[in-house]
């Protein structure tokens, strides 16, 4: 395994927050304990020596078989050291991740995407709601035990008038 | 006092400056942007849960699909990501050839967003100039791909066929003759008064902000940050070519339009670079047969190609357990793929890395406190596509 800075200083700063790293075709992953989520992430932001400044994207993945069932995939990128490096962290299912908007600002529409398609909540979000899908969809898709052409394909759409129903309620 | 109230105004989803299906909803006071929600969403399509369904070469196909402006840099982002899991190498000739079409299509979508942009602002004759060369490029492409719009002409191992003879020289002809097209361009705005009143210190972004908010492409690099995925992670060779990043200074929708137009002329370098120093060979992996399907030749005449043949267009191929994330630099910024692999011949996940989603979270951060007729300016100096935003 090559030498990985942020995984070095991560053990050495959170033993007991790591609970594993991992190396596959020159993508290193870790994995770390939800609770230290939010240290872990403002330390590797912030940390002369890894300054992952740039949070590229967060990935929700159902592993159905596995527990904890869910976990959240951070890919980071530090614009200083010119490195990528991915964190990892297992979420039961009903169990809530930390925000990390405030970290970083991007994390806002990320978390509310994986929020809409997995249904995994993030404490602390400013606007926890459904991005892609309309506010009255009923389920998350990427789920693995959500039917692959929904649960309604077959189904009329609603009529809804406006004179019935009050106002329309968007936002 | 008087009592200030604030008057919400939706923009969109049916408006020709939001360029396809982006709702926003303004709170103004005055003329002035108090507060802006996006909503997107009106083009989701479920790509990455169909993709879950499909097998690896099926599911390119969905990124045609993606930003639509620019199908062939979204193959070659989803290949890529395939390729690394299964950790095949592609031939140099196949590697330039990706090259060279990843950048005409950088090219294209960079004349569709100076048009739509310069026309959204009231300048209209750039639409036709830049439609003209625009046309080029995509007639150069549909001799190669047999598709204008939705080529799936770069796959998994390499590419769908190698380029006809016509190609090349049109190639050459084109790399001669666009610098002068790119000067005219810029005769028309960027000395032009109004375009820069319209333009400048419009929507700025500082550096920290675009990073935070994990802008990327030439709306990061015109805010005076350095990140270009050619040049961080080369991947398809880029190191073997000679090209430099513009970058901008103010972040302003001024600054991106001139990181835009001197990203024309370098891509412009790199096509010429590419067709002249092309390799001979094949165009597609030679180590990887249960990957690459056999010759068509072969396939009439021989009965175990034949069947090879069928086994990868029906089954495709099966991928190593693991995780993988790839990127390339596409029109809009950072187009990544993130795979987890369970083994078998589909994905098990698949999530993709819109640069535009990402961008235009960086919208209102843009236009809070700018003036409501500023905002189709905004929009336009993101350059985004709904097909990528909503997927």
């Amino acid at each position: 395994m090559s030498r990985c800075t942020a995984c070095e200083l991560l053990r050495e700063r959170f033993p007991e927050a790591v609970l594993a790293v991992s190396e596959f075709r020159g993508d290193t992953a870790v994995v770390v304990e939800k609770d230290r989520l939010r240290d872990v992430m403002t330390f590797l932001r912030d940390c002369e020596q890894t300054r992952y400044d740039l949070l590229v994207d967060m990935a929700g993945v159902d592993a159905l078989s596995e527990s904890p069932r869910f976990w959240v995939a951070y890919i980071l990128h530090s614009i200083t050291h010119n490195r990528r490096l991915r964190i990892k962290v297992p979420v039961a299912e009903g169990a809530t991740v930390d925000t990390v908007s405030d970290i970083w600002r991007a994390a806002d529409w990320m978390e509310r995407e994986v929020f809409d398609l997995f249904g995994i909540p993030f404490a602390g979000h400013p606007e926890l709601r459904r991005i892609l899908l309309p506010d009255d969809f009923v389920g998350h898709p990427l789920r693995k035990e959500f039917p692959l052409k929904g649960e309604d394909f077959d189904r009329p759409f609603p009529v809804c008038l406006e004179e019935e129903q009050g106002t329309q309620t968007d936002a | 006092m008087p009592e200030t109230r604030l008057m919400t105004v939706n923009m969109g989803p049916q408006h020709p400056a939001t360029h396809g299906v982006l709702r926003l909803l303004l709170e103004l006071d005055g003329e002035v942007i108090a507060k802006a929600v996006p909503h997107i969403g009106y083009l989701h399509r479920g790509m990455e849960k169909l993709a879950e369904s499909m097998t690896y070469p099926q599911a390119l196909t969905l990124t045609d699909r993606l930003d639509y402006t620019s199908a062939l840099s979204n193959n070659l982002a989803y290949c890529l990501a395939v390729e690394k899991l299964l950790d095949i190498s592609i031939p140099k000739r196949a590697q330039y050839l990706r090259v060279l079409m990843a950048e005409l299509q950088r090219i294209a979508a960079h004349l569709l967003w100076v048009a739509t942009h310069a026309l959204d602002l009231g300048a209209m004759t750039v639409l036709f100039y830049a439609f003209r060369d625009r046309e080029t490029i995509m007639e150069m492409l549909e001799l190669v791909t047999g598709a204008r719009l939705t080529p799936s002409f770069i796959r998994v191992g390499g590419l769908a066929a190698d380029i006809p003879d016509t190609f090349l020289p049109r190639v050459r002809a084109f790399v001669a003759d666009f610098p002068k097209r790119v000067d005219e361009y810029e005769t028309l705005l960027t000395e032009n008064i109004i375009w820069k009143k319209r333009t400048q210190n419009i929507a700025p972004l500082s550096g920290e902000e675009c990073i935070s908010y994990g802008v990327t492409g030439p709306v990061l690099r015109a805010s005076g940050v350095c990140y270009d995925v050619r040049k961080a992670y080369p991947y398809s060779s880029y190191e073997d070519f000679d090209f430099e990043i513009p970058m901008g200074k103010n972040g302003d929708v001024y600054d991106r339009y001139l990181v835009r137009l001197k990203e024309m002329r370098q891509s412009n370098r790199i096509v010429g670079q590419a067709a002249e120093k092309l390799p001979a060979g094949p165009v597609s992996a030679a180590d990887a047969p249960q990957v690459t399907p056999p010759p068509k030749e072969e396939v009439g005449r021989d009965i175990s190609a034949l069947i090879r043949h069928f086994k990868i267009m029906e089954q495709g191929f099966k991928t190593p357990c693991g995780e993988v994330y790839a990127s390339i630099e596409s029109s809009k910024g950072e187009l990544g793929f993130y795979f987890v692999s369970d083994g078998s011949n589909k994905p098990y996940r698949m999530k993709i890395r819109p640069p535009s989603f990402i961008n235009l979270g960086a919208l209102p951060k843009m236009i809070e406190g700018q003036m409501v007729a500023d905002v189709v300016a905004a929009i336009g100096s993101i350059d985004i596509v709904l097909g990528e935003i909503d997927r």
